[in-house]
C-alpha cells in the first residue's frame, strides 16, 4: 500500500506471523506492515473484518498487533527491533449466547 | 538529557509536540526541573514527526515536506540542548487532580508526582465516518502524511484524497512533490460565504492564506483531477479498498483506488483532559470539545495547565507560543519569578499567539466539516472498535438513551480500545441531531483511565 | 407555586431498585412516577459489575435471593428483555486448604438452613467448570443457576416496561423536600412538586438523605467501588468467579471482555456525584485476577471506573416500611450486592403497597435497626 522513497539506511529484520520481514531502522511496526504488501493488523473483535492502520498517531487503535507475545500493542507507536516477533491478531473466539 | 528527573519534578509535560517542547525548553531555562513524557520514539509531535531523522539522513525530503515542516527543526534542537528530561516511548495513562501521573514504558507501569502538569497532547483528526471507512486501504490524511515524515513512505497504488481542510491540500502538494500520481482529489467543502466576514482578520494573522493558495495552485498545476461539491463518499471493497464512489453535482462516479485518504480537519485531543476530568466546553466554531483555560493555559484544576491544539485548534506556531506562555506561568506559580516578570517575559509570545489565533475564525468557517459526515446516515458505522452504526445510536436514543454515556451502555459504542477517540464527536452530534438539541447540552462520554493501554500484569506490578 | 402532579406512588431514585419498584407497581395497576435527579441508572445501577449471585449471601438475604433468581430466569417473559442474563453459575475459588475448609463449613451451614444451592467443588470439579483457573487453586463453592447480566440494560428494561404500563419517569428531577398533606406525600423537586399517597425511597447511596426527610435516621456511607474491564478476549470462562480469601469478582462478558471487581474502594469526589480511582489499591485487584487466571497477565485494560453505592454498618440493605412516615417504603443501601435482589425487592415493595404485607421475611432489613447507633 506504501513504498519507500529511499532505500532504508539500515535494515531491521522482524518476523510477521513467523515469516521474516525486512524494515528500515526507525520505522514503526505499522509502517513496516503498510510497506509489506499486506497491511492487515488484525480482525476486528466484533465481526472479524480485516483492519489495517488508520490514523498512525495512536488514536484509532486499529493497528493493534501482538508483539513478542503481548497482544493489543499499538503498532504505530512501536519501532521495529531486530528479531521482534509480530503476530496479526485473529478475532477472539466469541463467548457465544 | 535524562529519561526522567531523578529528583522532584517541577513541571511534567505530557506530549512532545511544539507546545510541549517549547514549554519544556523555556521552563528548563527558567530553572525548573522539567520532565517531558511522550508516547512516540522521537520528539516533534505529529506536525514535526520524524524531523530529526529527516534532518540527519533524508535532507532531500525537506523539499517535499515544505518550509512549515522545517520550522520544527529549531524547536526540537533547542529542546535537545535544554536541561529538560525526556521520556520517549512512554504512555501517560493517568493524570490525577493531585498531579500524580501514571506512566508506562517497556512493560513497566509507575506513578510519578509533579508540582505542576502541562497537558500538550495536541490535535487529532476529526473522524470521517463514511460507508466502508473501516476497510484496509482507507486511512486518515494525517496518517499518510505521518508516513511521509517519519519513514519517507508514499502511497504505492492509485490514491484518492477526499474531504476538506488545509491538511488535505498540504498532503496533496507533498505527494505531488514526491512524484506520486494522485487519482483524484474530492472536495466536500460547499459553503464558503460564511468565511468571508472573517477574512480581514485572517489577512492580519500572517501568511496562512498565501500558503494555502500556494498549495492549491501546486496541486492544480500538477494536473490532479479535482471534484468540487462532493455530496456523497463511499469506500468500496471486500477485504480491502478497491474503489471510491463519489457523488457530486448529481453525478455518481467510481474511481479505482488502493488508498483513500480522508480528512475533515483536526480537533483538540481531549482524551487526557476529559479523563482527569478538567472542565470542558463545546466550541461551536471548531465543532469539538476543549478544556476551559485562561490565557496562561490554567485549567479549573489547580496546578494543571493545557497548551497547544489540545486546548483548541490554533496550529503549530500558536502552539509553540502557548507552550512558552504556559512555562512562564509555571515559573510564576512555583515562585521562581513574580507576576511582573512573567508578564514581561511572556509579552511577545502572548502577542504572537493572539495574532496566530486571529486566522482561526476564517479557517474554521472556510473548512467546516460536511454535515453528512458529522451526522452520518443510519447504515454508517460510527464506532469503529465495536462496529456500532449511526442507526443503532438513534435506536438507543429512542429507548431513552438521551446522552452519550447511556448510548454507550446500550450499544457498546466507545467501549472498545480507542475509548471513543474515533466516535465520541459523531455520537454526540447524532444524539443532538436526533433530539434537536445543541451538542453543548448533550455532552460527551465520561473518559476513564487508563487512557493508554495498560495490561493487568503491568497494573499488578504498579510501583 | 404550581399545583403538584398527582400519582399513585412517588419513587425517588431511577436506579434498578426504583425502576423495579415502578414496574411491579405499574404491573399491579398503579400509576407511579420515578424521580431521578440525574439520568436513569447513573450510579451503582450502571457501574455495577452485574453479578447475579445467590452464592455466599447473608442468611437473611437468602430467601429474597432464592425468589429473585426465579425472576431473573423469567425476565424475558416479564419484561420482553433478558438484560443479557447468562446463567453460567457462580464459583468461589479456594486458593488453599484453610479457605477450602471455610467454604465447606459455609456449604454445611447453608444446608442446615434448608437450602441446597451452594455445592462444594473439589479440585477436579473446579477445573471442569473453570479450566483457566490457576494450578494452585484447590477447589471451590458453586451455585449453578446464578450468573450475570448487564446492569444498565436490566435497569433500562424495567424502566421501559414500567413506562409501557403507564409509569412516568422524570429525569433531571432532584428531590429537595418531602411534606405530608392530608395523608399524601408532597415531594418538592427542582422541576415542581409531585403528590402521592405512597412514597418509595430507592435513592441508593443518597437513600439516607431521603430517609431523613421522612424522619428516619440511617447511618449510610457513600462508597465508590472500583472495577475494571479488559479488551475483548478469546472465550475462556463461563461462570462468574469470586475468591474465598481475597476480594474478587471476575467474569467474562458475552462480548468477550473481562470485568474485574470485588470491593476495592476508590474515592467519592467532593461533589458527591463523581468518583476518583485509587490505582495503587486497584493494583491489588489486578494481582488477584492475574494470580487466579494466569491468562489475564497480558490482558489489556480498556477502562477502570467506580460506582457510588450506599453501605450500612451491618452490610445489609434497608427494605420495608418507614418508621416515622406511614405510607413510605425504603429500598436502598444495598452495600454493593443489590443487583441480584433488584427484581424481587421491587416486587416486595409493590406487595407492601397493594396488600400491606409481603410473604418474604424482611425483618432483618428494617429501617430502625441502627437506632441509638451513631451516624456515620
Amino acid at each position: 500500500m506504501f513504498r519507500r522513497l529511499h532505500e532504508p539506511e539500515a535494515a531491521v529484520t522482524i518476523t510477521v506471523d513467523g515469516a521474516p520481514l525486512v524494515a528500515g531502522a526507525g520505522e514503526t511496526v505499522a509502517a513496516a506492515l503498510l510497506a509489506s504488501g499486506n497491511p492487515v493488523c488484525r480482525q476486528s473483535p466484533a465481526s472479524g473484518q480485516p483492519r489495517a492502520p488508520f490514523c498512525m498517531m495512536g488514536a484509532c487503535f486499529d493497528c493493534l498487533v501482538e508483539i513478542d507475545g503481548v497482544p493489543n500493542r499499538q503498532s504505530c507507536l512501536v519501532e521495529v527491533r531486530p528479531g521482534m516477533a509480530v503476530r496479526r491478531q485473529a478475532r477472539p473466539t466469541p463467548v457465544g449466547p | 538529557m535524562s529519561a526522567i528527573n531523578s529528583g522532584e519534578i517541577d513541571l511534567a509535560v505530557v506530549g512532545a509536540g511544539p507546545a510541549g517542547l517549547a514549554a519544556a525548553t523555556t521552563a528548563a531555562e527558567l530553572g525548573l526541573a522539567v520532565s517531558v513524557f511522550d508516547e512516540n520514539a522521537t520528539p516533534g509531535g505529529q506536525i514535526y514527526r520524524g524531523i530529526e531523522a529527516v534532518a540527519a539522513k533524508r535532507g532531500a525530503d525537506f523539499a517535499v515536506l515544505g518550509d512549515a515542516y522545517r520550522a520544527g527543526e529549531s524547536i526540537v534542537r533547542d529542546f535537545r540542548a535544554s536541561k529538560a528530561a525526556y521520556a520517549p516511548n512512554t504512555g501517560v495513562w493517568l493524570v490525577q487532580k493531585d498531579r500524580q501521573l501514571g506512566i508506562v514504558r517497556d512493560g513497566k507501569a509507575g506513578m510519578v508526582a509533579a508540582r505542576r502538569v502541562l497537558i500538550a497532547t495536541g490535535a487529532q483528526e476529526r473522524p470521517v465516518p463514511i460507508p466502508g471507512w473501516t476497510l484496509p486501504g482507507v486511512m486518515l490524511a494525517g496518517a499518510a502524511q505521518g508516513l511521509l515524515k517519519s519513514a519517507g513512505m508514499v502511497p504505492a497504488g492509485p490514491v484518492v484524497l477526499a474531504g476538506n481542510g488545509p491538511l488535505l491540500y498540504q498532503l496533496a502538494a507533498q505527494l505531488v512533490a514526491a512524484g506520486v500520481k494522485i487519482a483524484a482529489l474530492l472536495e466536500t467543502r460547499s459553503e464558503r460565504a460564511a468565511a468571508l466576514p472573517h477574512l480581514p482578520a485572517a489577512l492580519m494573522a500572517g501568511n496562512y492564506l498565501a500558503k494555502g493558495l500556494g498549495l492549491i495552485a501546486a496541486v492544480k498545476r500538477a494536473g490532479v483531477p479535482i471534484r468540487r461539491g462532493v455530496t456523497e463518499l463511499r469506500a468500496l471493497g471486500c477485504e480491502r479498498l478497491e474503489a471510491v464512489e463519489v457523488a457530486a453535482g448529481g453525478r455518481t462516479e467510481r474511481i479505482d483506488a488502493a488508498l483513500l485518504c480522508l480528512h475533515q480537519g483536526v480537533v483538540a485531543n481531549v482524551q487526557l483532559s476529559l479523563a482527569i476530568p478538567l472542565k470542558h466546553e463545546w466550541s461551536a466554531a471548531q465543532r469539538c470539545w476543549r478544556p476551559v483555560v485562561d490565557q496562561w493555559g490554567n485549567s479549573d484544576v489547580e496546578g494543571i495547565a493545557v497548551a497547544g491544539d489540545c486546548a483548541g485548534i490554533g496550529g503549530a506556531e500558536a502552539a509553540a507560543h502557548a507552550g512558552r506562555i504556559a512555562a512562564f506561568e509555571a515559573a510564576r506559580a512555583l515562585g521562581r519569578i513574580d507576576a511582573a516578570a512573567r508578564d514581561t517575559h511572556a509579552a511577545s509570545d502572548l502577542a504572537a499567539w493572539r495574532r496566530h489565533l486571529r486566522a482561526r475564525p476564517f479557517l474554521d468557517a472556510l473548512y467546516p466539516p460536511a454535515q453528512g459526515l458529522v451526522v452520518p446516515a443510519d447504515d454508517v458505522p460510527v464506532c469503529r472498535c465495536e462496529e456500532v452504526t449511526a442507526g443503532q445510536v438513534r435506536d438507543a436514543v429512542r429507548q431513552g438513551g438521551t446522552g452519550p454515556n447511556q448510548v454507550k451502555s446500550f450499544t457498546r459504542s466507545g467501549m472498545g480500545p480507542c475509548q471513543g477517540r474515533m466516535c465520541a464527536l459523531t455520537v454526540s452530534e447524532v444524539i443532538a441531531d436526533a433530539l434537536g438539541k445543541p451538542v453543548a447540552e448533550i455532552g460527551t462520554y465520561r473518559i476513564r483511565p487508563p487512557i493508554k493501554p495498560l495490561t493487568v500484569g503491568e497494573l499488578a506490578a504498579l510501583e | 407555586m404550581t399545583i403538584p402532579r398527582d400519582f399513585d406512588a412517588v419513587v425517588i431514585g431511577g436506579g434498578l431498585h426504583g425502576c423495579s419498584a415502578a414496574y411491579h407497581m405499574a404491573h399491579a395497576g398503579l400509576k407511579p412516577v420515578v424521580l431521578e435527579k440525574n439520568v436513569v441508572a447513573r450510579h451503582a445501577s450502571s457501574a455495577s459489575a452485574g453479578g447475579v449471585r445467590r452464592l455466599g449471601r447473608d442468611p437473611a438475604e437468602i430467601p429474597l435471593a432464592m425468589a429473585s433468581i426465579e425472576l431473573w430466569h423469567s425476565m424475558r417473559d416479564m419484561l420482553g428483555d433478558d438484560a443479557e442474563f447468562r446463567a453460567t453459575g457462580q464459583v468461589r475459588v479456594a486458593e488453599n486448604d484453610q479457605d477450602m475448609a471455610k467454604l465447606a463449613e459455609r456449604a454445611a451451614s447453608v444446608r442446615a438452613l434448608g437450602y441446597d444451592h451452594e455445592v462444594v467443588l473439589d479440585r477436579k470439579q473446579l477445573r471442569r467448570l473453570v479450566p483457566a483457573v490457576s494450578e494452585h487453586c484447590v477447589g471451590g463453592l458453586y451455585t449453578a443457576r446464578d450468573g450475570y447480566a448487564f446492569p444498565y440494560k436490566a435497569t433500562a428494561a424495567f424502566r421501559l416496561k414500567a413506562e409501557a404500563l403507564g409509569a412516568v419517569v422524570e429525569e433531571g428531577t432532584g428531590v429537595t423536600g418531602v411534606e405530608r398533606e392530608a395523608g399524601r406525600f408532597v415531594v418538592a423537586t427542582n422541576r415542581g412538586a409531585f403528590r402521592a399517597p405512597v412514597l418509595v425511597n430507592a435513592a441508593g447511596a443518597w437513600g439516607a438523605e431521603i430517609a431523613r426527610m421522612l424522619g428516619d435516621e440511617v447511618p449510610l456511607e457513600p462508597v465508590a467501588l472500583m472495577m475494571m474491564v479488559s479488551a475483548r478476549m478469546p472465550h475462556f470462562l463461563d461462570p462468574t468467579v469470586g475468591c474465598a480469601g481475597r476480594p474478587l469478582s471476575f467474569k467474562q462478558m458475552r462480548s468477550g471482555t473481562v470485568v474485574i471487581g470485588g470491593g476495592y474502594r476508590g474515592r467519592v469526589a467532593a461533589d458527591g456525584e463523581l468518583t476518583e480511582l485509587e490505582f495503587r489499591r486497584l493494583a491489588l485487584s489486578a494481582r488477584t485476577a492475574a494470580d487466579i487466571f494466569p491468562i489475564m497477565r497480558d490482558a489489556t485494560l480498556v477502562r477502570c471506573w467506580a460506582g457510588i453505592e450506599g453501605f450500612t454498618p451491618d452490610d445489609l440493605p434497608i427494605i420495608g416500611p418507614s418508621k416515622a412516615a406511614p405510607g413510605a417504603l425504603h429500598s436502598f443501601g444495598f452495600c454493593g450486592h443489590g443487583f441480584q435482589l433488584g427484581p424481587i425487592v421491587g416486587s416486595i415493595t409493590a406487595q407492601l403497597v397493594t396488600q400491606g404485607r409481603t410473604n418474604l421475611p424482611i425483618e432483618a432489613f428494617r429501617v430502625d435497626r441502627f437506632a441509638g447507633q451513631a451516624a456515620v
